[in-house]
C-alpha cells in the first residue's frame, strides 16, 4: 500500500517576544527539520509614527526623535538631521561645532559597535563578551551624559554646531580612554576571533555578494562586508572628515564572520578619527552665531532685549525653513542614515522622510536565511546589526 | 557499608531497611546541598569571568542564593498548558531529578564506602544516564510547544550520540582495570598521582570530559535549551517545582559527571601524593568534584555555542572514529606488553 502524504513544513514564531529577536521583531520561520524554508519578518510592533510626529513639531523639537529611532546610537541620526537643515537653510557650522560633531559621532559609533558585537556574540552563545562590552560602553555614556546632561538620547548636535562645548577635562578624559580602550578590543578578540566554534558559527553563514547588496539597498558594513569600500565619510565627507585619516575596512565573502571582524576594525579606526579629532581640535565657537537660528548665551540674555525676544521666539516658534525639499546622509553606524525633509516654508517640516539602514537590511532575511538553519538565523539576525527603533519608527 | 549499619540496627530484615534508607538519606541529603552550593558556585565563577560581582545580596557573600531561589519556585503556581499532555508533563521533571540521583548509589567515596558494590558500577551509571534522555523528551512532547518540542528533539540526537564515545573510552578502562566495577577501577590506580589513568589514557580524558559536558547539556553544547533561538527549549513552558527539578536535576548530573571523572580518570579517593594520604579519601573525592566542576564553570563563561549539525558532525565524525582507534590501540597495546588479563 502506497502512502502519499504531504509533509507540511513547521512554523515557528520567532518572536516578538524572543530573547535573541534584538527588541520586537516578529519572524515567521518555516522549518524543514531544522532548515529554514521562509522567513517572514513582520514588523511595526514598535511603530510610534516618528515621522508624521515631526510634521507637527518646530525643526528644533523634532531632534528628540532621532535619538529615539536608533537608540544604541543617537547623535548619528541627530547629526544627519542636523545636517538636512543646515543643507535647507545654507548655514555653516563653526570649525570648532564640526570636530566635536565629528568627535561624538565616532564615539557613538564605537559604542554601537560595542552593543552590536557582544550581542552578536551572545546570539551564538557566547555569553561574556557582552558584560567585558558593557563595561566599555558605560564609560561612552558617561561621556554622552557629560557632555549633553543625558546618557543615551542626548539631543546634543543642534542645527548650526552643538548644543554646548565641552568641558576640557571630558576631552582629557576621552583622550585617555582611547588610550586604554584597544586593550578591551583585543581582549574581546582572543575570545572570539580566533575560536574555533565562533568561526564555525559565522564563516560562510548568511553570505551577501556584492550584487546582491546593491540590489538590497545595502549600505554600511553589509555593503562593505562584500568588498566595495562605500563609505558616506569618503565619498562625500561632511563637517571636517574631509581632514581625518582614516580607512575604509573592506571584507571579502560577505558573511557573518567578516562582518563581525570589519566593525572590530571600524572600532580601530573610529578611535583613530576621536584622536585626531581631539588632537586638532581649534578654540571657537561651537554653535552657529545666527541668533535666528541658535539662541543667544544666557548673559547676554540678562543684557539685550533683543536677545531675549530672539530666545523666545526661537523655543515658542521657531525657525522657517524657505520652501523645498533637501535630502543629507551620514554613514551611520549600520549604514546610510538619511533625512530627507520637505519645507512648505513654514516652522514645521511639511514632510520628514527618513532612511533607516537596517528597514533596507531586515527585508534580505529572507535571502541571507534560505537554506541555513535554525541557529543561523540569529547569527545572521545579529550581524545585519538591527534595531527596531529605526526599522519601525 | 550497608551490613555494618544493619549490624548495629539489631540485623535483622527491618534492620537492613532502614541501614539502607539511613546511607540514601546521608548521600541524597549533603548532594542536594551540594547542588544548592553548585549552582552559586557557578553563577559566582561565571560571573567573576565577566567582571561581575554575581548573587551577593542573600545570606554572607550571598550564600543562600540558591535556598532563596528554591523558596521563590517552591511558592509559585505550577502552571501546565492547556494543550499538555498534563500526566506526562509532570513526570518529566520528576524523572529527570530521580535519575540524576540514582547514579549516585554506585559511587565510591572511599575503601568500601559504596552504597552500591555492584560489580556492573560502569553499566549501571551508563543506563541510568541513558535513560536521563526520557525526561528532555517527555517534557518537549508534553509541553505542546514548539519550542520545547524543537529542544527535546535536538536532547535526544545529542544525548545518543555522545554516549557512543562515553561508551568506547570506558570500554577502555574496563579492559586494563578488569572489572566494570567502579572500586576496582579506582583502585587500578592506586600508587600516586603517576598511576592515575587520566596521564595514560589523556585522549581518552579529553574525549569523555568533552562528552560528559555533551551529555549533561552545558556549554557549548546546550542545544536542548539554547536561549538564542529555542528561548530555553524542553523547559519553556515549565514554572514552578517543576522548573526546580529540572534545574537540580541538572546539576545533579554535572555533579555526577564530575564524580565519574574522578572516579575514572583522576584516582577517586586517593591523594595523589603519599604524603597527602592523611587527608581522608572522601575530601580528596569533594575536592576533585570540585575541580572538574570549576572545568564545566569555566568553559561555560568563555565559548560560543555549537550549531546542531556541527555537534552531530563532531560527535560521529570526530570523537567516534578517535575513541574507536584509541580502544584498538590501547587494547592492543595492553595486550601485547601484558597489562591486560593479568
Amino acid at each position: 500500500m502506497q502512502n502519499d502524504r504531504q509533509i507540511k513544513n513547521y512554523h515557528l514564531n520567532f518572536g516578538p517576544q524572543h530573547p535573541a529577536a534584538h527588541g520586537v521583531l516578529r519572524l515567521i520561520l518555516e522549518l524543514d527539520g531544522e532548515v529554514v524554508a521562509r522567513t517572514d519578518p513582520h514588523i511595526g510592533l514598535l511603530h510610534r509614527g516618528t515621522e508624521k510626529l515631526i510634521e507637527h513639531k518646530t525643526y528644533l523639537q523634532a531632534i528628540g526623535y532621532f535619538d529615539r529611532l536608533d537608540y544604541a546610537a543617537p547623535m548619528n541620526q541627530e547629526h544627519a538631521y542636523a545636517l538636512a537643515i543646515e543643507k535647507a537653510l545654507g548655514i555653516d557650522v563653526p570649525i570648532r561645532g564640526q570636530y566635536i560633531r565629528v568627535l561624538y559621532a565616532e564615539l557613538t559609533r564605537i559604542m554601537n559597535h560595542i552593543l552590536n558585537l557582544t550581542t552578536h556574540a551572545m546570539d551564538v552563545g557566547a555569553l561574556t563578551p557582552i558584560l567585558w562590552g558593557f563595561e566599555e560602553r558605560e564609560t561612552l555614556c558617561e561621556f554622552y551624559e557629560r557632555a549633553s546632561g543625558s546618557r543615551m538620547h542626548a539631543k546634543y548636535f543642534r542645527p548650526g554646531g552643538v548644543h554646548q562645548d565641552l568641558p576640557p577635562d571630558l576631552i582629557d578624559d576621552i583622550w585617555k580612554w582611547t588610550e586604554t580602550f584597544p586593550r578591551v578590543i583585543a581582549d574581546m578578540e582572543t575570545l572570539l576571533v580566533d575560536n574555533r566554534i565562533f568561526k564555525q558559527r559565522n564563516v560562510d553563514i548568511g553570505v551577501v555578494s556584492q550584487e546582491q547588496a546593491l540590489d538590497w539597498g545595502m549600505s554600511g558594513p553589509m555593503l562593505r562586508s562584500t568588498g566595495l569600500a562605500w563609505d558616506l565619510r569618503k565619498s562625500q565627507p561632511y563637517d571636517v572628515y574631509d581632514r581625518m585619516d582614516f580607512d575604509i575596512p573592506v571584507g571579502k565573502h560577505g558573511d557573518c564572520y567578516d562582518r563581525f571582524i570589519l566593525r572590530v576594525e571600524e572600532m580601530r579606526q573610529s578611535l583613530k578619527i576621536m584622536r585626531q579629532c581631539i588632537h586638532e581640535m581649534p578654540a571657537g565657537e561651537v554653535l552657529t552665531e545666527d541668533r535666528k537660528i541658535a539662541p543667544p548665551r544666557r548673559a547676554e540674555m540678562k543684557q539685550s532685549m533683543e536677545a531675549l525676544i530672539h530666545h523666545f521666539k526661537l523655543y515658542t516658534e521657531g525657525y522657517k525653513i524657505p520652501a523645498g525639499e533637501v535630502y543629507a546622509a551620514v554613514e551611520a553606524p549600520k549604514g546610510e542614515f538619511g533625512v530627507y525633509l520637505v519645507s512648505d516654508g513654514k516652522n514645521k517640516p511639511y514632510r520628514c522622510k527618513i532612511r533607516a539602514p537596517g528597514f533596507a537590511h531586515l527585508q534580505a532575511m529572507d535571502m541571507m536565511l534560505e537554506g541555513h538553519m535554525l541557529a543561523d538565523v540569529p547569527a545572521v539576525l545579529g550581524s545585519i546589526d538591527i534595531v527596531f527603533g529605526e526599522v519601525d519608527r | 557499608m550497608v551490613e555494618w549499619l544493619a549490624g548495629i540496627y539489631g540485623g535483622t530484615d527491618a534492620a537492613w531497611f532502614f541501614s539502607i534508607v539511613t546511607w540514601i538519606l546521608a548521600i541524597v541529603a549533603p548532594l542536594l546541598l551540594g547542588v544548592a552550593f553548585a549552582v552559586y558556585a557557578d553563577r559566582k565563577i561565571w560571573a567573576a569571568m565577566q567582571l561581575r560581582r554575581g548573587p551577593n545580596v542573600v545570606g554572607p557573600f550571598g550564600l543562600f542564593q540558591s535556598f532563596a531561589d528554591g523558596l521563590k519556585l517552591f511558592i509559585k503556581e505550577t502552571v501546565v498548558p492547556s494543550g499538555a499532555n498534563k500526566g506526562i508533563f509532570i513526570l518529566a521533571p520528576m524523572l529527570t531529578f530521580v535519575l540524576a540521583l540514582i547514579g549516585w548509589a554506585v559511587i565510591p567515596w572511599d575503601v568500601g564506602a559504596v552504597l552500591a558494590d555492584i560489580n556492573v558500577g560502569i553499566l549501571f551509571i551508563f543506563a541510568i544516564s541513558s535513560l536521563g534522555v526520557y525526561g528532555i523528551i517527555m517534557s518537549g512532547w508534553a509541553s505542546n510547544s514548539r519550542y520545547a518540542f524543537l529542544g527535546g528533539l535536538r536532547s535526544a540526537a545529542q544525548m545518543v550520540s555522545y554516549e557512543v564515545s562515553m561508551g568506547f573510552v570506558l570500554v577502555t578502562l574496563i579492559s586494563y582495570a578488569g572489572s566494570t566495577n567502579l572500586s576496582a577501577i579506582v583502585e587500578n590506580q592506586a600508587g600516586g598521582l603517576w598511576q592515575w589513568h587520566f596521564i595514560w589514557f589523556f585522549p581518552m580524558f579529553v574525549i569523555f570530559l568533552i562528552s560528559a559536558m555533551a551529555e549533561t547539556n552545558r556549554p557549548p553544547f546546550d542545544l536542548p535549551e539554547a536561549e538564542a533561538e529555542l528561548v530555553a527549549g524542553y523547559q519553556v513552558e515549565y514554572s514552578s517545582m517543576a522548573f526546580a527539578l529540572f534545574w537540580l536535576g541538572e546539576y545533579g548530573n554535572i555533579l555526577l559527571m564530575c564524580a565519574l571523572t574522578s572516579v575514572l580518570f583522576f584516582g577517586g579517593w586517593y591523594a595523589p601524593i603519599s604524603a597527602l594520604d592523611f587527608i581522608p579519601g572522601p575530601l580528596w573525592m569533594i575536592g576533585k568534584i570540585c575541580f572538574f566542576f570549576f572545568i564545566f564553570a569555566w568553559v561555560k563563561a568563555t565559548v560560543p555555542r555549537y550549531r546542531y549539525d556541527q555537534l552531530m558532525r563532531l560527535g560521529w565524525k570526530v570523537f567516534l572514529p578517535l575513541s574507536l582507534a584509541a580502544v584498538v590501540f590501547y587494547t592492543g597495546w595492553g595486550m601485547a606488553f601484558g597489562y591486560i588479563g593479568n
